[in-house]
């Protein structure tokens, strides 16, 4: 599903990153590889969502995380 | 003695400005947000007997060519070859950290690792087995906290002891990425990795080959961070982090919006009120104390009458005007740097990313516009933060409309003569004014010459921090400092060439309505006449005020030639003879939007490295402010009649 409908407190493991090259690889080097286990920490109406992946907090625009794939932790 | 060079390397927002500091004794600002150091900065200092340069590069997540700013790191290490790099790592988020530190090491640089913020493991219930790090690593590892002053003798000795490194890590990849480096190069195998993460760069060294494994690189990076820290991170006690309690309330899906406006409500509040409690008191000390006291010495010498009115009208009147407003000045700086510090910055562009995607912005625009309302020069340098050149552009051409704090002054005087009682809506509509037109005209830009990619946020969010009281000393320090220099240079010699060109003409000395002064000025008064401004003294203050905006106050009292205790309330009377309310706020409309000051047209210049976007700047900004002020006049005329 995409990262955009999770809900805050829920954790998911990164499946894929439908971006172009460059935006793809900047998140990848800022710690969002496949497999990757995180978490959403806030989420605002329709706006931006902040993730918490390897111990940093990151402020992801809605048009990313509609991109992002993820699987929900059960 | 001898002499060495280092570097200091690491993710934005690890503390490399604060260790830089720490280290050269330099009071370079740093802020809580990432992205704060925009330009290298350089520095030495002695440490048992060796001299050490120090230089501070901005914050790097990766060294790939991606970006123009990765790019200069990268090249700055291979090509200047410091003799030791200091990569200073975030105690408290090594798995993100290290994703560097593998990249130096994989390129073979002498690298040794300071691990910072140490004294906020205890804390955060984290413990880190240095010995079992630097045996994984094989680097010199060194636990500092730059803030705390801790460990930082023993990072010194390290560095002047560095006898290079002669056994390096290999970060080992998985197979299909290990046979892929053994075609391409194994001697270098740095290069062969970048080549499979696209580097432009090294891509175009390598002909006719081809591989899709970027993906599977890093990932294979952060698998090997992963194994490395199994051994080397011990959680002691859990924890939950005071950053997510503020959180919850700061970023709530409701109140996030209203607490932010409330937040730049009370600085803007606070600013003036109290601001404003100290303006008339050094009025007073200017307009009457000193030049008081310089006239008496004046008259009891025998100064010549010329002179006389020179300094006192043309300089202490002029450059006393602006210094009347240091305190506004040194509060909102105050009260800016705390919003930096304290890492509230970063969540006020969260919480206007929504809005700024409306008009084709992201919320990462949002920190150089809030900046400029402290000065629009650091303002600009700061969007260097924005990844996408177009993205910069459109930020750069924006910010002037950003209220900056030397319009400051000319609100304050205008309003309290012409809008007694109401100065505080007038002022708010001005700021107002001002944002509106940025995002206007960004929305125009977005959808006319910039057109293209979308934007999007993608911004590290910081714990917040207690602001710290010296750093923040050191900022408005700075700011104030800035701002006495400018009133004792620009706006002084600006007064003393008012002066002149307002009582001399071709003929020798003159009546103040025949001068150069007011030659100049009824040259370009019609143009201003459609907005209701067309006298030749508002021409040449307007004029005189691209060289620094609070000249459009400081050479009113020259400009209406007003004796030498001209203070607050004489300017008021003269004003009034020269404005109606209306024409008074079309004036304001026009301060705030016309051609910015040389400082801001210099830094522009720099930052797009272009003269036609410099030329544009300066010139759709006056077309606007023309417009702007025009249609608040005419219109208004139709209402008051």
């Amino acid at each position: 599903m995409s990262l955009s409908k999770v809900n805050v407190g829920t954790s998911v493991i990164l499946h894929q990153i439908n971006y172009g090259l460059n935006l793809k690889k900047k998140l990848q080097d800022m710690g969002l590889t496949p497999g990757v286990e995180f978490s959403v920490v806030s989420k605002t109406n329709s706006g931006p969502i902040i993730i918490e992946v390897r111990g940093s907090r990151l402020a992801l625009g809605r048009g990313i995380a509609e991109k992002i794939d993820v699987e929900i932790v059960s | 003695m001898s002499e060495m060079n280092v570097a200091i390397v690491g993710n934005p927002n690890s503390g490399k400005t604060t260790l830089f500091n720490r280290l050269t004794g330099a009071n370079h600002y740093v802020g809580n947000w990432a992205g704060v150091t925009v330009e290298k900065k350089e520095g030495y200092l002695k440490h048992k007997n060796k001299r050490i340069n120090v230089i501070d590069l901005p914050g790097k997540y990766s060294l790939s060519t991606y970006s123009l700013e990765e790019k200069i790191a990268r090249d700055y290490i291979l090509n200047e070859k410091p003799d030791v790099i200091i990569n200073v790592v975030s105690a408290s988020n090594l798995e993100r950290n290290l994703y560097l530190t593998l990249q130096l090491i994989e390129m073979k640089l002498p690298i040794i690792l300071a691990i910072n913020m140490i004294d906020e493991l205890d804390r955060k219930g984290l413990a880190i087995d240095y010995a079992e790090l630097e045996r994984q690593l094989k680097v010199r590892v060194v636990p500092i906290s730059a803030a705390k002053n801790q460990g930082i003798e023993q990072l010194l000795d390290e560095v002047i002891n560095y006898e290079g490194c002669h056994e390096f890590l290999n970060v080992s990849y998985s197979q299909i990425v290990e046979e892929a480096i053994r075609t391409i190069d194994e001697d270098t195998r740095w290069k062969a990795v970048k080549f499979l993460e696209n580097d432009m760069e090294i891509r175009s060294e390598y002909d006719g080959i081809d591989f899709d494994l970027e993906e599977v690189v890093i990932q294979d990076r952060y698998t090997f961070i992963t194994n490395v820290l199994k051994n080397v991170i011990h959680h002691v006690h859990g924890y939950e982090p005071i950053t997510d309690k503020i959180d919850k309330i700061v970023l709530h899906k409701y109140l996030g919006l209203p607490i932010f406006a409330a937040v730049m409500a009370f600085v803007f509040y606070m600013t003036f009120t109290i601001g404003s409690f100290f303006v008339e008191y050094l009025d007073y000390f200017f307009s009457e104390i000193v030049s008081g006291f310089v006239s008496n010495v004046f008259t009891t010498y025998g100064v010549s009458l010329w002179l006389h009115n020179l300094i006192i009208d043309g300089v202490i009147g002029g450059v006393g005007g602006v210094l009347t407003f240091l305190p506004n000045i040194a509060i909102l700086f105050l009260f800016i740097s705390i919003l930096e510090d304290s890492g509230y910055m970063g969540r006020a562009a969260y919480l206007m990313d929504k809005w700024m995607q409306r008009v084709g912005l992201n919320g990462k625009f949002f920190i150089p516009m809030l900046l400029g309302f402290g000065c629009n020069v650091p303002a600009i340098m700061s969007t260097r933060t924005l990844e996408n050149p177009k993205d910069r552009l459109i930020a750069i051409l924006i910010n002037p409309f950003m209220s900056c704090s030397a319009r400051f002054p000319v609100y304050v005087l205008f309003a309290s003569v012409f809008f007694k009682g109401y100065e505080a809506i007038v002022m708010l509509s001005l700021y107002l004014l001002g944002i509106f037109v940025a995002v206007a005209v960004a929305y125009i830009f977005r959808k006319t010459v910039f057109k293209g990619d979308e934007t999007h946020l993608i911004m590290e969010i910081p714990d917040y921090r207690m602001p710290q009281i010296k750093n923040l000393i050191v900022h408005v320090w700075e700011r104030v400092k800035d701002y006495i220099v400018k009133a004792g240079t620009v706006i002084f010699a600006a007064s003393v060439i008012l002066w002149g060109l307002l009582n001399y003409n071709f003929s020798g000395s003159a009546d103040i309505a025949s001068s150069f002064g007011a030659s100049i000025g009824k040259f370009f008064a019609p143009v201003l006449g459609l907005a209701g401004f067309g006298n030749w003294q508002s021409a040449l203050s307007l004029l005189s005020g691209i060289f620094a905006k609070e000249i459009v106050v400081s050479n009113t009292a020259i400009i209406y030639g007003l004796g030498e205790t001209a203070n607050l309330t004489q300017l008021g009377n003269v004003l009034g003879k020269a404005f109606t309310p209306l024409s008074a706020y079309a004036f304001l409309v026009f301060v705030l939007l016309y051609t910015p000051c040389v400082a801001v047209i210099g830094v522009i210049k720099r930052e797009t490295n272009s003269w036609k976007w410099t030329g544009f700047s300066v010139a759709y900004q006056l077309v606007i402010a023309l417009t702007l002020s025009t249609l608040v006049y005419q219109i208004g005329r139709l209402f008051i009649g």
